[in-house]
């Protein structure tokens, strides 16, 4: 463990963004547009310079820097210190990195916004809490850097808070997100705990790491414990990088701007459990049945938005099922023990499903803020670098050798055969031909064919400007590219080899026939989708409301809440506490009328008080 | 003092009191309270107090009853009441709290003994040992006394004055 | 020589004699003859000081009667002001009527 004081920078530079933004952001607006950017291109810059410091350290090494001592309640301890190995430093460089490009691309879509300084303090802001969240040495440390997203996610989504659906779809997030946080702390407790059991008490990762013993013998109400932490762990991650069954507020986050959505729910926030479960990964595999449960979650939740992205007309609400669908793809490979693919998909999906979104947001932009694909088509003409950057990435998604996500899609699946996860891999494998479907479908429905454009829309069309098309342009680099970072390696995960040949060849030509599939019904016979949904009928409709889930949690948890919240404001508060309350006081009154009637005014009333008092004071003393 | 003595005046105190209790007009019940005065002053000298009786005759039935008659005179207080006395219950609640205290002395009495002093040292009663205790031991009551009637002074004067 | 009466008798008498006072307060309406009664229960009292002074030996007794004089007459004083003063401002005599700070 080498100290250094190189890693604060990493965090405090976007921290200083914010004060910038928040104190000084409204009246230089032209400085925000340097500044914003600007130091989340310099925390990449450290972030680079401390990656390569770890390079030069000898296998194993790794980079810590203290601040301060944090908390210290009894003999529990947490310093605020920072970490960098090869897992946290990858992610580090994913989040300064795609961040800076997206804070780029930014300044010119939110360009004139009333709200331009605002935006930039709360990227600013997520960006450190993020960083912290990749970076911290200890869970608690971890924790802020959690629920610091979760609060930016709120704060963007809501960012157009005029309208009342943005700020409903904030809420939304925010409130699944602490199910899952709270799933998250109890797990925490429960290692604090048992940990604090045999007189150990801090929750630094390494510590947890040397002290697995203590874990793996442990039980908590006849459970093993690293299960019930595991599981529990696992909740919060399904809050946070939305699987079943808290994915729901995902969707509804596309009410906020299209760079926060690349930014936040594609390449970043929602990535944190599946760093989180690969940084405790020690504890993980003390409890295979618990990596089982992550490795089903992720598979069906894989499949299960898969499906749903293949009915859905609104361009961003494909990639946000799309997104959850990757994101299936990750816990996947991590319950099958490829911890190492899993972060090699997390890096290749940060390149191609921001940029596909920033695409979306490019298309959004020049159609003047149409969304729905139905009304768009044809748009390659005029849109010449969006197409072909978001191209680039459809392929990238779809499988297509020899760009990134082939790579990393077919380590992810052959870990799941070669572990004899068969169910699972073909479960992913299905989802990989839907996911080439999908997507091929967005292409198709937006760029080619014929167009459906509005009049007022095509008048408004045209392309971005640089400060939009080059960040696309380089994301698509590494999208096309990305496959060949040696992630895996890196992280000290290496395979037996690579995939199976035969893995490999199935794989490309399910994502071919994907795409063909997705290039015959939307662009050559552009009548038969509607056929074969009325075809389907019944289960079509089901798919395109993403099979009623919202609508089930609806009448499950949030109209009984309501109820109960009602009886509690109208019956309980008013009747009985203020009940009491109120009765307390009319009972004080009413005994006060009865006793002050001893008040006749009448002196001699009051001698006789006097004369009864005393003779039963004599009385006690003389009878004594 | 000797018994039969004390049981004749012992019976002229009771009636004289009762009296004052009982007589619907205040001027005889006045005239009835400087009777008793006069009888217990008596039974003061009869127990070796002689200061305290003069004391009793001077202060007493000559300053304190005065001044009743004085106020019952000047503000002619001297109409008998309707009525004099209260409703029944009050009357029979008064009556038992009476016997009452009387039960309870009677049974104080029988439980308790007081020591008796084997003699009277001389001149017990008179002027000198008075003053003798009264100026060594109770010093500070004395001035405070002395206190408490320039305070009653002012107030009655205060209090029974003509506002203009 | 007849036999001397014994202290509890005097005790007695002024047992009999606070009684009787004291019901003369309660019962009596006219304020003044309740001024009266209490100048009664005083002296009671003061009878009882003087036996018990004389019995134990001790000048105390006597001392007390007389403060308690004293202090009754600066009460008498005061109160017979307070009666002056009702009368003056038109109020009845009778104590059933004085009962203004009631509830």
């Amino acid at each position: 463990m080498t100290p250094t004081t190189l890693l604060r920078w990493i965090i405090l530079l976007p921290a200083a963004g914010v004060l910038f933004h928040v104190f000084l952001g409204r009246r230089a607006t032209a400085a925000v547009k340097v500044v914003g950017p600007g130091l989340v291109g310099a925390a990449f810059a450290v972030a680079v310079a401390a990656g390569l410091r770890l390079r030069a350290l000898p296998e194993g090494g790794l980079l810590r820097d203290h601040l301060y001592t944090w908390i210290v309640a009894g003999p529990f301890r947490a310093e605020a210190a920072l970490r960098l190995d090869a897992l946290s430093a990858v992610m580090a460089l994913v989040v300064t990195g795609v961040g800076f490009l997206i804070h780029v691309y930014s300044v010119g879509y939110m360009h004139g916004d009333r709200g331009f300084a605002r935006y930039f303090a709360y990227l600013n802001l997520f960006t450190t809490a993020m960083l912290i969240l990749v970076l911290a040495d200890n869970l608690p440390l971890l924790f802020v850097g959690w629920e610091g997203v979760g609060l930016c996610s709120y704060l963007l989504i809501g960012f157009w808070y005029e309208k009342t659906e943005n700020a409903a779809a904030g809420k939304k997030a925010f409130l699944v997100n602490r199910i899952g946080d709270a799933g998250f702390l109890l797990g925490l407790f429960l290692l604090a705990w048992t940990l604090g059991r045999h007189g150990v008490w801090t929750l630094d990762v390494a510590a947890i790491e040397r002290h697995l013993d203590v874990l793996r013998t442990e039980t908590v109400g006849g459970w093993p414990v690293p299960l019930v932490v595991g599981l529990l762990l696992f909740v919060g991650a399904t809050g946070k990088s939305a699987q079943i069954p808290l994915y729901v507020w995902l969707p509804d986050a596309m009410a906020g701007p299209t760079p926060v959505s690349a930014l936040i729910h594609a390449a970043t926030m929602v990535t944190a459990g599946v760093y989180m479960i690969a940084r405790l990964h020690a504890v993980y595999a003390l409890a295979p049945a618990a990596l089982t449960v992550v490795a089903v979650v992720g598979a069906a939740t894989a499949l299960f938005a898969a499906v749903i992205a293949t009915a859905q007309t609104d361009i961003k609400r494909v990639l946000a099922y799309s997104t959850v669908s990757q994101l299936g793809y990750m816990f996947l490979g991590l319950g099958v023990g490829a911890t190492g693919a899993a972060i090699f998909h997390l890096v290749t999906h940060a390149f191609f499903k921001a940029l596909l979104f920033l695409g979306a947001g490019s298309v959004i932009h020049g159609l003047g803020g149409e969304q729905d694909m139905r009304r768009m088509g044809g748009l390659r003409a005029r849109l010449p670098v969006t197409f072909w950057t978001m191209t680039a990435a459809a392929l990238a998604i779809a499988g297509v050798p020899p760009l990134s996500g082939f790579f990393s899609k077919d380590e992810i699946l052959s870990s799941a055969f070669a572990g004899r996860h068969e169910v699972l891999g073909v479960v992913g494998l299905l989802a990989a031909a839907l996911t080439a479907y999908y997507t091929g479908r967005l292409v198709c429905l937006t760029f080619l064919g014929e167009s459906r454009v509005s009049p007022e829309a095509a008048h408004h069309l045209h392309e971005s400007p640089p400060v939009m098309t080059v960040p696309l342009a380089l994301l698509a680099v590494g999208a096309v590219a990305g496959g060949f970072l040696p992630v895996p390696a890196l992280l000290g995960h290496t395979g037996e080899g690579g995939p199976p040949l035969a893995l490999m060849a199935l794989a490309t030509g399910l994502a071919a026939a994907g795409l063909w599939l997705a290039y015959q019904l939307y662009v050559v016979r552009p009548d038969l989708p509607e056929t074969i949904a009325a075809r389907l009928g019944g289960f079509y409709g089901l798919v395109r409301d993403k099979f009623r889930v919202d609508e089930l949690y609806d009448a499950l948890v949030v109209r009984p809440l309501f109820a109960a919240a009602d009886v509690g404001a109208r019956g309980i508060d008013p009747k009985l506490i203020d009940g009491v309350v109120n009765g307390t006081g009319v009972l004080v009154a009413a005994t006060s009328g009865v006793w002050r009637r001893l008040q006749t005014g009448n002196v001699q009333h009051y001698a006789l008080s006097f004369l009864i008092g005393a003779l039963l004071l004599l009385g006690y003393y003389v009878g004594r | 003092m000797s018994a039969p003595i004390f049981l004749l005046l012992a019976a002229l105190v009771l009636a004289a009191a009762l009296t004052v209790v009982v007589h619907p007009s205040p001027v005889y019940s006045a005239c009835a309270l400087v009777v008793t005065l006069f009888l217990l002053s008596v039974f003061f000298i009869g127990l070796d107090a002689q200061l305290v009786a003069v004391l009793q005759v001077i202060v007493y039935a000559g300053a304190i009853v005065v001044l009743f008659l004085f106020v019952i005179m000047l503000l002619n207080l001297t109409q008998t009441e309707p009525r004099p006395t209260a409703g029944a219950p009050l009357v029979a609640v008064a009556v038992g709290g009476g016997i009452a205290v009387v039960a309870l002395v009677a049974t104080a009495l029988r439980r308790l003994t007081v020591p008796t002093a084997p003699g009277l040292p001389e001149g017990f009663g008179d002027t000198a040992a008075l003053a003798r205790r009264l100026f060594t031991a109770y010093l500070l009551p004395f001035e405070l006394t002395s206190v408490l009637l320039l305070v009653a002074i002012v107030g009655a004067v205060g209090l029974a004055k003509r506002r203009p | 020589m007849p036999p001397t009466a014994p202290l509890t008798w005097y005790l007695g008498l002024s047992a009999v004699l606070f009684a009787i006072g004291a019901i003369g307060v309660l019962v009596r309406r006219n304020v003044i003859v309740i001024f009266m009664a209490i100048e009664l229960m005083l002296n009671a009292v003061n009878l009882t000081f003087v036996a018990l002074a004389r019995s134990l030996g001790s000048m105390d007794g006597q001392v007390i009667v007389f403060f308690v004089m004293t202090v009754a007459a600066a009460e008498a004083a005061v109160g017979l002001a307070i009666i002056i003063a009702l009368s003056r401002n038109g109020e009845t005599m009778n104590a059933d009527e004085l009962v203004t700070l009631r509830w």
